[in-house]
């Protein structure tokens, strides 16, 4: 059981730089402002956003929903890996997260064109305002979650972290999973919620 | 990290994600199917703070931050939704 007890865990400190947890905490504050607002903003409209959520294309959401919890899986491996000295492997889980996570932004930008081609912007109405500038908001945090990943990829390869180096990698890998815990509430209420 | 532990995680979210994309096909409406959705959202986002994110090993300061904050925001959402049926 030794081997499966995290080495740099060994006090009540949150895994990675405190750093990033007050940032973590920053970003998920104002994505709880944005939830709150679209889900009172909702109330004054229900007929408007019932009827628009329902011309979302909900297997696009459920499918990048699927990629954003296998990304955040493959990172938490990769960390895991990592922690056990196993670089190589680490590497190669870092990769299939990237990997996931760009096919989020190639499914999101999809369903963006659509709705572009569709001639939907910003001032279509109060629904759209909010979809559009909530998952965009998000869609960059998910840009800025795949560079951080891109560039633990490339360190980890170097091997700049290991079981007594663990800091970098676990603060990029709590910046990911905040991006896929973000998505976890905005799915379904922006999506299936009516 | 038991790889175990993450695998069984990966697969509750998958099958947690099936259950909210299935409330959907099915046109569920109204505060049943809000609660049922709060609840998988809320159980989904609390194994990504405690295992993905690994603060179940952490001490109980940053846990009950991030799983509060899954509870503020579900219960600001449920209020909306019944304001909104009202």
């Amino acid at each position: 059981m030794a081997e499966l007890t995290h080495p740099t865990h060994r006090s009540s400190a949150p895994p990675g730089d405190l750093a990033i947890w007050v940032f973590i905490l920053a970003e998920l504050l104002a994505f709880g402002v944005f939830f709150a607002a679209y889900a009172f903003g909702r109330a004054h409209n229900v007929a408007l956003f019932n009827e628009m959520q329902a011309t979302l294309d909900r297997q696009a959401g459920a499918i990048n929903t699927v990629l954003l919890i296998t990304a955040s899986a493959c990172v938490a491996r990769a960390v895991e890996a990592v922690g056990r000295a196993r670089r190589v492997s680490g590497a190669r889980w870092l990769l299939a997260g990237i990997l996931c996570g760009g096919g989020f932004l190639v499914v999101k930008g999809a369903e963006y064109a659509e709705k572009f081609a569709a001639g939907i912007n910003l001032s279509t109405n109060t629904f759209y305002m909010f979809y559009l500038s909530l998952t965009f908001f998000h869609f960059m945090h998910v840009i800025l979650g795949l560079v951080i990943l891109i560039a633990l990829w490339f360190k980890t390869r170097q091997g700049a972290y290991g079981p007594a180096d663990m800091n970098g990698i676990e603060s990029g890998a709590a910046y990911w999973h905040m991006v896929d815990l973000v998505w976890i509430v905005l799915f379904p209420l922006v999506y299936v919620m009516r | 990290m038991d790889i175990r532990r993450l695998n069984t995680v990966w697969v509750i979210l998958m099958l947690a994600t099936g259950a909210t994309w299935e409330v959907g096909e099915q046109g569920f409406a109204g505060q049943l199917a809000m609660a049922l959705l709060l609840v998988l959202s809320f159980v989904k986002g609390r194994l990504v703070v405690l295992d993905f994110m690994g603060l179940r090993r952490a001490g109980p300061l940053w846990r009950s931050l991030l799983i509060g904050w899954l509870l503020l925001v579900s219960a600001l959402i449920a209020i909306a939704y019944r304001i909104a049926q009202t």
